[in-house]
């Protein structure tokens, strides 16, 4: 056989293997019909390898292997959750799994919140049209088999649907407790026309997690998305993230990633409707068995969008950052205006950048650009610090926040952005 | 105003630019094809057509076992499918792999010896074969540069010049063939060297079949007396062609080489596969140039070359340097990556390139920097053009390897669209696994500025003019790069290419 066709039998024969002892969850017709669709789907696929275009930066057994690895708990040291200080509407899970009496009633004015258990055993719902379907549109032009593995078995998520302006802020808090859990999750959220809403999620959610979140953001409506990854070292996890945004839409998405052993975070984005904005962040601290893999596809379908990526890592003893960026703009998308920068900021010789950040465009009338590079502290920027009396830790502190600066600013609401800033900068202080 | 001297400097350039432009109107320009009878090898390829070509070049034992084991590696490979290429199915049994002149089976023993027909085909093509190449108001006190050319047509260098001065500096110049039979110490310590057999599979499909190409050798200290330059040319229908090019730069010498492709019009598709190898010692400087410019299909996407290239320089010890100047007008189909492996610590690489592709030209075109040893530097500077229903790709790897301590790279790649039909894709690999090292890469994609098209139009340029005048400014950082020889035809070439992109 040749390398090719012997590759994609061996990706087969491994998904085939995975699925073989495992059934598909049960639910009302729409929600089967979105499983075995995505079970297909996977079949088709098989999972993925090292060997794959996407794959060639991370090695993706850990997050495809039969059992999940086992990983110690973090101690927190009494360190409040991130966002504790928020008012917000707190929905809880421990170890993947939705934690009613953990959580606030599931009811606020301008949003409908249903846990996906609940609404399987539904014959309807608003969901059927967006469960599944945006993952399935992900899957071109590069195959994301985690994904479809995500929605054929998930049972835990929510489904939301935004109709209004929230006064508070929803909160997915993911806390662990077993060493052993291996965490599905789907969330699906519709924000209707004009609408209005900030999602928060934060905790370590399990040793290993598969999260999918597909989002629908419709004509005019606002979301952001305010992500911190907890600080558990022994874990390893896949999360994508799914938004179609339509006419003038806006989306800002930020995730904040320190430790773990390996977390693969994508992001897809259809700018589908004239005028929309999407603009998608990311701040990642690392330290040793340490690898972060960011996996960014932004799609301009409609003309006059803007989108924005910022990606900033800070990395140290062996940690490894990835990043694959890609703006694929399409024959329609006139007047686009796409932008993307991945820096990274290494602390010492064993630690690696590996990008890749693409740009594809077929319409002509556009200002498209990309950039990035990677380097040590700028020392004359360290001695400058240093010659004004700062102590050399404390100038490097003061010069890695600086530099994480950039895409913490995409955070609109600055009271999050000083929040999270605080706790990067009480995290560098406690590592020296 | 200093302002406005800017822009009469640059209308006094370019003013030179469009004349041209006008004295090569019409369709492209070395479509014709020489009526030279051919011995062609049977079509089809496999072990016996292998050994026929290395029996026809007379070669030594090694020397097929080597071709053998290629073609035994390329069977068990695939073509590669990454790029961003749609490449129709090429039926390699269907290709001729072995063609040369008739009058060439008795080698002539001077120039008056070649059939006269040749070297009307080289009088066509505008190479002053048997004369030096004076060039008024080059810089140096120097008499004036000289251009030695050995002329490739189809598989069999025909005629090398300049020998006797050449080989007064000790430099070898001379066809692959050639230096098989004369230098087997140095062909077999070097071939491969660079670019292994199984390299990929276009490489090794080369190592297979090549017939014919370059073979340069520089010796320690010597600074080559003149620009080395082949003129390879694709004659015959149906013929592959399939060349082999090997530069030693010993330590300390330094040479410039320059490679131009012409091709004739042909409605069949051509399949070339070239190897090109350059190894770079201590101190030394090697600088390779090319103006590409084959047969790239008509305004409907008929017939063009397939150009899938390998080029690979391999900076051996302390403070080499090699350049590398490409000027990719032509072809169908390019798939070609000039890379630069930067072993020695102190070595520096560069890449100059300007890509534009028209009507439905494909490329895929870029470079690799593989930074090995310390204090290593490269620069890459890469200008795409798209036009027509054009793709046009640059695709490039920075990799810093960890031992690569306090190493530098700068890329740009910036693309230029003209038209909503076609497509300007940048796809850059930067592998950076040590912390001393500074990487930077930037892209830009935009189209022609409306405001620049605007000012031209106004003096009285047409649309063309005007479009071919901006594209030579955006591409100006590439073309001042390329010697003397070239930037003139560079600049033609670049308003040529464009013809009918617009209105």
């Amino acid at each position: 056989m040749m390398p090719r066709a012997k590759l994609k039998a061996q990706k087969v024969e491994a998904a085939e293997t995975l699925l073989a002892e495992r059934a598909l969850p049960g639910g009302g017709a729409w929600l089967r019909r979105a499983r075995e669709a995505a079970r297909a789907r996977l079949v088709e696929m098989g999972l993925p390898s090292k060997r794959d275009e996407y794959w060639r930066y991370t090695d993706p057994r850990r997050l495809t292997a039969l059992e999940a690895e086992a990983g110690k708990l973090h101690d927190t040291q009494g360190e409040a959750p991130v966002f504790d200080g928020f008012d917000r509407l707190k929905i809880v899970f421990v170890d993947g799994v939705f934690d009613a009496d953990a959580s606030d009633a599931l009811a606020m004015e301008g949003v409908e919140i249903c846990p996906l258990a609940d609404a399987a055993g539904m014959d309807l719902h608003w969901a059927r049209d967006l469960y599944g379907a945006l993952e399935a549109r992900g899957q071109a032009p590069v195959e994301r088999p985690l994904a479809s593995l995500n929605t054929a078995y998930a049972t835990e998520g929510l489904l939301i649907r935004i109709t209004g302006k929230p006064a508070k802020p929803i909160s997915l808090i993911y806390q662990r407790s077993d060493q052993q859990a291996d965490a599905i999750l789907h969330h699906v959220i519709r924000v209707e026309d004009g609408a209005e809403a900030t999602v928060l999620e934060n905790g370590p959610m399990a040793s290993r997690f598969n999260q999918v979140m597909e989002v629908d953001i419709a004509e005019g409506a606002v979301l952001h998305h305010i992500r911190a990854q907890g600080r558990d070292h022994e874990r390893a996890g896949a999360a994508h993230l799914f938004v179609r945004l339509g006419a003038e839409a806006q989306l800002k998405s930020f995730t904040l990633t320190a430790n773990g052993a390996l977390i693969r975070n994508e992001a897809v984005i259809w700018l589908d409707g004239a005028d929309g904005s999407a603009h998608i962040a990311g701040a990642t601290v690392g330290d040793g068995a340490f690898h972060h893999d960011d996996t960014v596809f932004v799609n301009h379908a409609a003309p006059r969008c803007e989108s924005r990526q910022v990606f900033k890592k800070v990395l140290r003893h062996g940690a490894v950052g990835v990043f694959q960026g890609k703006i694929l703009v399409d024959q329609v998308a006139q007047l686009t205006d796409g932008y993307q920068i991945s820096q990274s900021l290494l602390l010492d010789e064993d630690a690696q950048f590996l990008a890749k950040p693409e740009l594809e465009i077929y319409a002509d009338d556009v200002k498209c650009s990309h950039g990035s590079t990677s380097g040590e502290i700028d020392p004359s920027q360290l001695f400058y610090l240093r010659a004004r009396g700062l102590p050399e830790d404390q100038a490097k502190m003061l010069l890695v926040l600086a530099f994480l600066a950039e895409a913490l600013e995409e955070i609109a609401d600055p009271a999050y952005a000083d929040d999270l800033r605080d706790r990067l900068e009480a995290w560098l202080k406690r590592r020296g | 105003m200093a302002v406005l001297d800017d822009v009469q400097l640059r209308e006094g350039v370019d003013r030179e630019t469009v004349e041209t432009v006008q004295s090569m109107a019409g369709t492209y320009k070395h479509g014709w094809e020489t009526d030279i009878e051919m011995e062609f090898a049977p079509k089809g390829l496999n072990e016996d057509i292998v050994r026929l070509i290395s029996e026809k070049n007379n070669e030594p034992e090694w020397l097929l076992a080597w071709r053998l084991e290629a073609y035994r590696r390329w069977l068990t490979m695939e073509s590669p499918d990454w790029a961003m290429l749609d490449i129709p199915m090429i039926d390699y049994q269907e290709q001729y792999y072995y063609a040369k002149p008739k009058s060439m089976v008795e080698k002539p023993k001077s120039l008056d010896e070649v059939d006269p027909k040749l070297l009307e085909t080289y009088e066509k093509l505008g190479i002053p074969l048997k004369e030096q190449m004076l060039l008024a108001g080059v810089e140096g006190a120097d008499a004036g540069r000289k251009v030695a050319v050995d002329a490739v047509f189809d598989s069999v260098s025909v005629g090398t010049t300049f020998k006797k001065e050449l080989a007064a500096a000790g430099v070898i110049f001379c066809s692959i063939s050639e230096a098989v039979q004369e230098h087997p110490e140095l062909v077999k310590k070097y071939l491969g060297s660079v670019v292994p057999q199984n390299d990929n599979y276009f490489a090794a499909l080369n190592s297979a079949v090549f017939s014919d190409g370059s073979f340069v050798y520089i010796p320690a200290g010597v600074r080559c007396p003149m620009e080395l330059s082949t003129y390879f040319r694709i004659n015959a229908e149906n013929t592959g062609q399939f060349e082999r090019t090997l530069i030693i730069a010993e330590k300390g010498s330094y040479v410039s080489y320059l490679e131009g492709c012409t091709a004739p019009k042909r409605d069949e598709n051509q399949l070339h596969a070239a190897v090109v190898e350059i190894v770079v010692l201590e101190d030394a400087e090697v600088k390779y140039s090319t103006v590409q410019n084959w047969f790239p299909g008509d305004e409907n996407g008929k017939g063009g070359i397939y150009n899938f290239v390998t080029k690979r320089a391999d900076c051996r010890e302390a403070r080499a340097k090699v350049m590398w100047t490409q000027v990719e007008t032509g072809s169908a189909i390019t798939w070609k990556y000039p890379s630069c492996i930067l072993r020695g610590d102190d070595s520096q690489g560069e890449f100059y390139s300007i890509a534009i592709a028209n009507n439905w030209q494909q490329a895929d075109t870029g470079t690799k920097m593989v930074h090995l040893g310390k204090n290593t530097r490269s620069r890459i500077v890469s200008k795409g053009i798209s036009a027509g229903h054009a793709q046009n790709t640059y695709r490039g790897l920075v990799s810093m390897h960890p031992k690569a301590t306090a190493s530098r790279n700068y890329t740009q790649c910036d693309s230029l669209l003209i038209g909503d039909k076609c497509g300007a894709h940048t796809v850059p690999y930067i592998e950076v696994r040590n912390a001393s090292s500074r990487v930077e890469h930037e892209a830009t994609t935009s189209k022609v500025d409306d405001d620049q098209l605007f000012y031209c139009r106004q003096r009285g340029m047409d649309e063309e003019e005007a479009v071919a005048l901006v594209v030579n400014g955006f591409c100006k950082e590439v073309l001042q790069e390329l010697p003397m020889e070239f930037a003139m035809e560079a600049q033609a070439l670049v308003a040529i290419s464009l013809e009918g992109s617009v209105g």
